[in-house]
């Protein structure tokens, strides 16, 4: 077998060009929002509203509605459920334990729905997506998706940056930092809703998360942050395909290692790489 | 912004008024007050004005009352106070962050602002260039990204503070001298007639100090106005006015004769120290630095 024919046999089918194009989507969203979410320290945010939203999922399955419209609904209330349990604390500790037990109940919440005889089968393709599964319907909801979330990022860049270096400099310079933290966490729910699809509940955060915190480590400039975030996230997708496709695991688990282990990769390269510039200051 | 219906300048014996009956009783019922547009009142040139402002947060007592003052073209105001005496609350005001609760604020339509190098964060991925590129944002429509003008104007801002050799350089390696001096580039590159500086001075060296001292003399040289806030009474000294707040007015006038025992005791209360004199002539005042009030002891 070439090595041709080993690089492009899995994508002969329909189902692994649409996967394709769906890991790239989530590459690309993953990457330019991550930054700004590895940036912005809302890590945990991204993987509470994933978890949280589990409930609309599998009332979306029970119902036979569209995942996307459950999803939709599962957010909100997960944003709701956050913010009420964000008030609760008096300090960020007291807070996070807060909303950590808010996201546990509405995610124990959805297991409870979940294991109800009523719920088709394929209900782990929830809770570790189903890549492979991926509709032409939804391929064409996610680019739009995705579109929005790039084009918003585009053009509130100077607004995210300027806020994100200092709320407060950022406010005299007229704008307003409640607005654009908005901006960033709607643009975040609607990539958790494009990414779940293929992830699932679990693993999506890995897509938000895992390539910009790489790129963060290697990139001084925050435009080739974002692109190297990208070219690790479409890396570690593609990777993870041809993984699942050989090896015969799943496709979603098979990316999301692949994506810890790009973040892996990045800490060791950076380490070295800081080694070897101590090394040289030394030496000169 | 409504435009106080009295707005513009008026007589000294308008202002002794209100200073001694209040403003917030002479104010009609329903009465907005506001910001108005200074007038061009003959060769020393006024850029801002404040008449009476009391000004407090959207719920609560007001922080800061009945304060007074003016500042003309090229002329530099250190503001005095202790930590929560009002110095940041008077800024946020003059920069539109708070209304006014009472009196007339004149100001140009915006002010610049410099914040503290502490405030902004060392390990964001941006340059020097990308920070003043921030000071472009308030002169463009939100969906417009910097044009070659904007980029051309904060190089030339840049190169005003003197730092055209660090534009590429990561903001957070640079000195915290070069740090302050990007903020100010920042400031400039807005294109505003008043400069507010938040403790521009601390943490640094004398020789940044130095060369920071010079620029601001320079900038107000040129036509500007400057307020800093800050806790060095020495360097207040040889600015052109000091305005001494803490909660209220308490002064405000020419540094040697407002600098009282008196005034700095009202505005510090009990940091004031007093030191002999270098040259054993006469003894002079200094405040303690602020951390001094906010020492936390380790147990044990």
């Amino acid at each position: 077998m070439s090595v041709l024919h080993t690089l492009t046999d899995p994508f002969s089918q329909t189902l692994m060009q649409r996967a394709l194009l769906e890991v790239l989507l989530l590459a690309a969203v993953g990457g330019t929002l991550g930054c700004w979410i590895v940036l912005g320290g809302l890590s945990y945010g991204a993987e509470s509203l994933a978890h949280g939203m589990f409930p609309g999922l599998v009332l979306a399955a029970l119902a036979g509605v569209p995942l996307l419209l459950g999803g939709a609904a599962g957010i909100l209330a997960a944003a709701l459920a956050v913010a009420l349990a964000a008030r609760v604390g008096q300090d960020r500790i007291a807070r996070d334990d807060a909303i950590a037990v808010a996201v546990t109940t509405l995610f124990g919440a959805g297991a409870l729905l979940a294991l109800s005889p009523d719920v088709p089968v394929g209900i782990q393709g929830l809770l570790f997506g189903d890549v492979l599964g991926t509709s032409r319907a939804d391929l064409l909801a996610g680019s739009a998706l995705v579109a929005l979330v790039l084009l918003a990022l585009l053009l509130g860049h100077q607004r995210l940056l300027a806020v994100g270096f200092d709320r407060d400099g950022a406010r005299a310079l007229g704008v307003a930092p409640v607005a654009v933290d908005a901006l960033l966490l709607t643009l975040l729910a609607l990539a958790v809703l494009v990414a779940v699809q293929g992830l699932g509940n679990l693993l999506v955060v890995a897509v938000l998360v895992a390539p910009a915190a790489a790129a963060r480590l290697l990139a001084r400039r925050l435009v080739p942050m974002m692109a190297l975030a990208v070219l690790l996230g479409a890396l570690a997708g593609v990777g993870g395909l041809y993984l699942s496709y050989y090896a015969r695991i799943a496709a979603g688990a098979s990316i999301a290692g692949l994506l810890v282990a790009t973040w892996l990769l990045a800490r060791l390269v950076a380490r070295a790489s800081s080694i070897r510039k101590g090394s040289a200051v030394r030496t000169s | 912004m409504t435009a106080d219906p009295r707005g513009g300048v008026r007589g000294a014996a308008a202002d002794s008024a209100d200073r001694a009956g209040g403003r917030e009783d002479a104010r009609a019922p329903g009465e907005d007050p506001g910001c108005a547009r200074p007038e061009r009142t003959g060769p020393a040139r006024q850029l801002l004005r404040a008449q009476g402002i009391a000004v407090a947060y959207p719920s609560g007592q007001p922080v800061l009352q009945d304060v007074t003052f003016e500042l003309t073209a090229g002329e530099r105001i250190a503001v005095l106070g202790p930590n929560g005496g009002g110095k940041t609350t008077l800024f946020r005001a003059l920069l539109g962050e708070l209304r006014p609760a009472a009196g007339t604020l004149e100001l140009p339509a915006r002010c610049a602002s410099v914040p503290q190098t502490e405030r902004s964060r060392l390990d964001y991925p941006v340059s020097a260039l990308d920070v003043v590129l921030m000071g472009t944002l308030p002169n463009r429509a939100w969906w417009r990204r910097p044009s070659r003008a904007d980029r051309a104007a904060a190089q030339a801002a840049l190169a005003r503070v003197a730092l055209t050799e660090h534009a590429d350089d990561t903001y957070g390696e640079l000195s915290g001298g070069q740090r302050q001096r990007v903020l100010i580039a920042r400031a400039l590159v807005q294109n505003t007639q008043v400069l507010l500086l938040d403790e521009p001075f601390s943490g640094l060296d004398t020789a940044s100090a130095t060369r920071l001292e010079a620029l601001l003399q320079t900038l107000a040289g040129e036509g500007r106005g400057i307020l800093m806030a800050t806790h060095d009474l020495e360097q207040a000294r040889g600015w052109d006015r000091v305005l001494c707040l803490n909660g209220s007015q308490i002064a405000f006038g020419v540094p040697a004769p407002t600098l009282t025992h008196d005034v700095l005791a009202a505005t510090y209360g009990g940091a004031i120290v007093t030191l002999p004199d270098p040259d054993g002539t006469a003894p002079h005042q200094a405040i303690l630095p602020p951390h001094h009030h906010h020492h936390d002891h380790a147990p044990g």
